[in-house]
């Protein structure tokens, strides 16, 4: 009893705000989450086996020279020590520096970030309307020839590994007819249309990848929209095929559609990985697998909390879409 | 007078895809003639499976899932709805011909509002200007007795109940003043107090608009009501077609016979009711973080009778069976067989104590596991409690077998391969397998066709005879009360509104639900609604 | 089930995942060379003698693709397999105990699967040693995730049924249920989520191999192969692109056997779509 009346105004405001307390309540747990993740990048991380300093010095592990370079790192330090410092720090952008060149973390990853994000951005610009599109066809033609052929295709593509599209298209547009750049390099005072020009490979690269996944899903969604009880009654009510999916299907397919979307835009932070180290790309992709090789702990770290923080960040916006388009939270009884 | 509707020879198919064979075409309704003037209402009564939904969407000329109409003649007002092309057609739908489905709740789109869906069809098919439609919507919203008519168009479908959207859903029919609606049992999803008022609803509504109607229900008794004329259907064919008074009181067929006879079984009450046998008492009880469901039930059932407890949805009445069987531990109370009290949780119940009480469930589908035989499903109890194996648990599934009227030959089938009927008395079977005293039956009919139901209802009450059950038989149609019970407990909002013997408690002087109850149940013959609604009538103006 | 009901597109995918099995299994007998012998010139042309050409260091590209589908085969199946009884015995124990466990498993799952499977084994590979049996591990604990939450879910479609309920009201026990209730009722979707885990598994290894935290040289394998090779596509030496695509077919023909799992799971549900 004292319980309902220590949350009473919390549940009444819930009762009366719905969408509020859904939106806050996911943020909120975005926030928890990213939070957890930072705790398993460096704490879990950590505590796994495995020590830089021996790899590091290879044949030449000396106790001393071990002993010498843990302190040099601050790897002497308990744990939680250090890891309530890296987050401090973390949270102000500071990543500390590199194990194997000694220079700033954050200073790379400012260059290398915008870098990849033009990158997915682009392929998510193309990607997106043309899957969506795609997907609206395969519905539309159902179960006839072009949903079929769309079919095949994309679980043809689905099957294909990113580093295979990317060396197929090179093969193609660079070696057999000339037409685009390799590698993709772009510099600081590169002007917008060659850097558009040397990004074109890596971005079909990414548009074959993704575009399979989301066209099967977005179809997926609609049919699921298209078999409701009310899209029957439109039709009984005299509405043609073209105002029964604008004014009835879609909608009530937004959100599932949003969704689709969100997760396909997490493969691309995926495909971005593999897809610079293919075109050399000078992105965070490419920055993470190489400090990966040499073991250089700091930049994995902070490159590993930068994906994740955006594939939260996306499922995130995708959820609180979700919730916005949902009518029995926009309007409570 | 032109006949509105006429429909001449009617045939419908369907393809089927059987795994591994060429597609087949099957009929599914065939030989169907029928008229229907402007103002009347044809009832198109049947069990499941009979067609009678094809048939009322054959006369907007749709065929659902795949369904094709493909022969005969459906003309409204002289031109053939099958002869036209899909404009044509469209230009018909909503406009002259509109439907009513069975659940509104899923036929409106979440995402408008119901004022918006109720005049889209007129707005589209350009019969009035907006405002106009608006204030009609107003109008049918005031005549179907909905609250607060002039703002009710502004909230969406999940902001109202069933019973009102299913009355929404009557007026979006109504709005483009339609020359026909199709109803396609409306008020089946209901529970019966909602029903009546759902009912005397449309009835008024039609009379007010003289629209004819198509009224497709399995229920002859709520045809009864609103017919003028009925078609008895079975299997895609017709079995009977007059009016409503000739099918209701002089049934030329067998079949027909049948269903208005249905629910006939008599059943005198036991006289020894004081011994408690199966016991409950002061039970309460709440989901886990939700309100209460269950204040303060005792009830209880002797040796060899049955007990049954009656409710709408949400009455508690299947949460109740829950706490019984251990599966809902209860806040407070006790539950006793034989004067031994049994423990709350299902985890602390000894075999034997589970082996004592058996339950049977409304829906024999999924209360069966589809990847065992039906020689498995009766053999497991058997086994589990007995420790029978081999012939000898062979032999008393074939017992079983026979005490349920199935033969041995349905040792090796699955579930999916029997009928409706056919699964429920499996899941009989399965119960009696433990030996048990008492069986708690939660609606167990009230997925089967009415003479179907009968069959179980006969079968259960065999069985109680020969072998000394006792029944806690959990419901909401009274008429399967009157049949079959001994004593009854009324239940309303999670309290035990009455208790007692059947011929006190269906007796008055009632309380005010038990008397609401009561006259909420069509009765299986002519002017039984308008007598219902004069009564109220008089009551409320005595008031 | 009859088998002309088998679609022609299945026993191309059955044919495919054969071959390379077989290849697998007896490729000492069948591949003409030896995994690491250098047999000619660094990138020498394809010939009746050499199928396929040669590739970096002079090594016939046939016989290490054979010996590839060894390890690539090896390591993808121990990996699903190990991700798969994980992901099922966890989800089984969430969804038929409910309560804490459930909460606590899932949440420990959500977590997992909100970091990308590739950057959460990058992070992971930066410092663990580099082996085999490591490998394995880590692409089985990232994958079992996904396991996890369909097996859950449908764990608990099946376990809400009625018979399951029955049979606890009968008082049959937790192994009971799980074997003889719940488990035959999924093994459709649960068999078609093995496939679908498998393709993944052998896309994510080739993917590692490439970006070289695989399998380490000089033993082949698919993806290692592309990389080995990767500077001679610049100069129009496919020697790349044969073991992609090795990979991109056999994928192709596990997922078409897949597809059609799915399918039929989805026709004995009686759904409406067949997406």
């Amino acid at each position: 009893m004292n319980l309902s009346n220590m949350f009473g105004p919390f549940i009444a405001f819930a009762r009366r705000f719905p969408l509020a307390t859904n939106i806050i309540r996911r943020l909120l747990l975005s926030v928890v989450l990213l939070w957890a993740v930072t705790v398993m990048i460096f704490i879990g991380v950590e505590a796994l086996p495995g020590d830089f300093a021996t790899t590091y010095l290879g044949q030449a592990a000396t106790p001393e020279a071990v002993a010498n370079i843990r302190s040099d790192l601050g790897l002497d330090q308990p744990l939680l020590t250090r890891y309530g410092d890296w987050l401090a720090n973390a949270v102000t952008g500071d990543f500390g520096n590199s194990w194997a060149s000694g220079k700033s973390v954050s200073d790379q990853i400012e260059k290398r970030l915008g870098n990849s994000l033009f990158l997915a951005l682009f392929a998510a610009l193309i990607a997106v309307p043309l899957s969506v599109s795609l997907g609206v066809i395969a519905v539309r033609y159902r179960n006839r020839v072009p949903d079929k052929v769309i079919n095949i295709l994309s679980l043809a593509a689905v099957s294909l590994p990113e580093f295979f599209v990317g060396y197929l298209l090179i093969m193609l547009f660079v070696v057999t007819f000339p037409t685009a750049m390799f590698p993709s390099t772009v510099y600081d005072d590169m002007d917008f249309l060659s850097r558009l020009e040397a990004i074109a490979l890596p971005v079909t690269t990414l548009v074959l990848v993704v575009l399979a996944h989301m066209m099967r899903m977005t179809r997926a969604a609609i049919i699921q929209v298209m078999s409701s009880a009310y899209m029957e009654t439109a039709e009984l009510k005299g509405l043609d095929g073209l105002r029964m999916i604008i004014k009835h299907a879609a909608p009530n397919a937004l959100a599932p559609i949003i969704n689709v979307v969100a997760l396909n835009l997490a493969y691309l932070i995926v495909g971005v990985v593999v897809v610079e180290v293919v075109f050399v790309y000078p992105g965070m992709g490419q920055y993470m697998v190489d400090a990966v090789t040499v073991r250089d702990l700091p930049v994995v770290q902070a490159c590993g909390l930068i994906f994740a923080a955006i594939y939260i960040s996306l499922n995130m916006i995708a959820d609180i879409l979700a919730i916005l388009a949902n009518p029995r939270l926009r309007h409570p009884r | 007078m032109p006949d509105l509707l006429e429909v001449k020879n009617l045939k419908i198919e369907a393809t089927s895809y059987p795994p591994g064979e060429a597609p087949q075409r099957i009929t599914i309704v065939e030989n169907i003639d029928f008229t229907l003037q402007k103002g009347r209402v044809l009832g198109l009564i049947g069990e499941s499976g009979a067609g009678k939904s094809t048939i009322g969407l054959a006369a907007l000329a749709y065929g659902r899932g795949g369904v094709e109409i493909t022969g005969g003649e459906v003309s409204l007002n002289g031109k053939d709805l099958l002869a036209m092309d899909r404009k044509q057609i469209r230009a018909v739908r909503g406009d002259r011909v509109c439907y009513v489905s069975q659940s509104a709740a899923a036929s409106f789109n979440p995402a408008h509002r119901l004022g918006a869906q109720v005049i889209e069809a007129t707005l589209l098919h350009k019969l009035m200007s907006k405002a106009e439609a608006e204030a009609r919507a107003t109008h049918l919203f005031d005549i179907l007795g909905l609250p607060d008519p002039q703002n009710f168009g502004k909230r969406y479908p999940h902001q109202v109940s069933g019973g009102q959207l299913q009355r929404a859903m009557t007026a979006m029919a109504l709005c483009s003043d339609p020359d026909l609606i199709v109803f396609d049992e409306p008020t089946t999803a209901l529970d019966v107090t909602t029903q009546i008022d759902v009912l005397a609803a449309i009835k008024h509504a039609i009379e007010e608009t003289d629209t004819a109607a198509l009224y497709i229900t399995h229920d002859l008794a709520v045809v009864a009501q609103i017919s003028d004329d009925i078609m008895v259907l079975r299997d895609g064919g017709m079995v009977e077609y007059g009016t409503a008074a000739k099918i209701i009181e002089n049934p030329s067929e067998v079949y027909t016979r049948e269903l208005v006879n249905v629910r006939s079984i008599k059943h005198a009450e036991a006289t020894e009711q004081s011994r408690k046998y199966f016991e409950m008492t002061g039970i309460h009880a709440a989901y886990i973080g939700g309100q209460k469901v269950l204040k303060d039930v005792s009830l209880h059932v002797p040796k060899g009778q049955t007990l049954a407890i009656v409710g709408e949805s949400g009455s508690g009445k299947s949460t109740l069976a829950r706490v019984a069987t251990g599966l809902l531990p209860p806040l407070e109370g006790e539950v006793r067989i034989d004067g031994e009290a049994l423990p709350k949780q299902l985890k602390q119940r000894s075999r034997e104590q589970l082996r004592r009480m058996q339950l049977i469930y409304q829906m024999a589908d999924t209360a069966m596991n589809p990847r065992q035989t039906v020689g498995q499903i009766i053999g497991r109890p058997v086994a589990f409690y007995e420790g029978l194996r081999g012939k000898e648990r062979d032999r008393r599934v074939e017992e079983l077998l026979e005490s349920i009227e199935m033969g041995d030959g349905y040792m090796d089938r699955y579930p999916a391969e029997l009928s409706g009927g056919q699964k429920q008395r499996v899941a009989i079977a399965r119960a009696l397998a433990a030996k048990p005293e008492i069986i708690i039956c939660d609606e167990p009919t009230s997925a089967l066709d009415p003479l179907v139901a009968d069959g179980i209802l006969h079968l259960l009450l065999n069985l109680q005879k020969k072998r000394q059950l006792s029944y806690i038989f959990i419901t909401h149609d009274i008429a399967i009360v009157r049949a079959i019970a001994d004593s009854v407990a009324v239940m309303y909002q999670g309290e035990l509104v009455r208790f007692g013997p059947k011929s006190e408690v269906l007796a008055p002087p009632f309380d005010d639900y038990t008397d609401l109850l009561l006259k909420s149940v069509p009765e299986m013959r002519l002017g039984w609604l308008e007598e219902v609604l004069l009564t109220r009538k008089l009551e409320s103006a005595g008031n | 089930m009859r088998l002309k009901e088998i679609p022609v597109s299945v026993w191309i995918g059955v044919t495919g995942i054969a071959i390379v099995v077989i290849c697998a299994l007896f490729a000492p007998w069948i591949a003409p060379y030896g995994e690491t012998e250098v047999v000619g010139d660094v990138w020498g042309p394809a010939s009746a003698e050499f199928l396929f050409g040669l590739d970096n260091l002079g090594r016939d590209i046939l016989s290490r693709l054979i010996f590839g589908a060894r390890t690539t085969i090896f390591v993808a199946l121990s990996a699903t397999l190990l991700s798969f009884s994980l992901g099922i015995v966890m989800s089984f124990i969430a969804a038929t105990n409910r309560g804490w466990i459930d909460l606590g498993l899932s949440r420990i799952n959500d977590l997992m699967m909100s970091i990308p499977s590739l950057i959460f084994a990058l992070v992971v590979l930066a410092t663990l040693p580099q082996n085999l049996p490591t490998l394995i591990l880590v692409m089985a604990v990232l994958d079992s995730t996904r396991v996890f939450r369909l097996g859950r879910a449908v764990a608990l479609d099946v376990a809400v049924m009625d018979f399951v309920e029955a049979a606890r009201l009968r008082g049959e026990g937790t192994i009971w249920i799980i074997f003889k209730e719940i488990l035959p009722n999924t093994l459709s979707p649960l068999l078609a989520e093995f496939g679908l885990r498998f393709a993944f598994a052998i896309l994510f290894l080739s993917t590692l191999s490439f970006l070289g935290l695989g399998i380490q040289p000089p033993s082949a394998d698919w993806g290692g192969m592309v990389k080995d090779n990767k500077d001679g596509i610049i100069f129009g030496i496919s020697a790349a692109l044969v073991p992609g695509a090795a990979i991109a077919v056999l994928t192709i023909c596990v997922n078409m056997v897949v597809d059609w799992l799915l399918r039929r799971t989805s026709s004995l549900k009686g759904g409406r779509g067949d997406a």
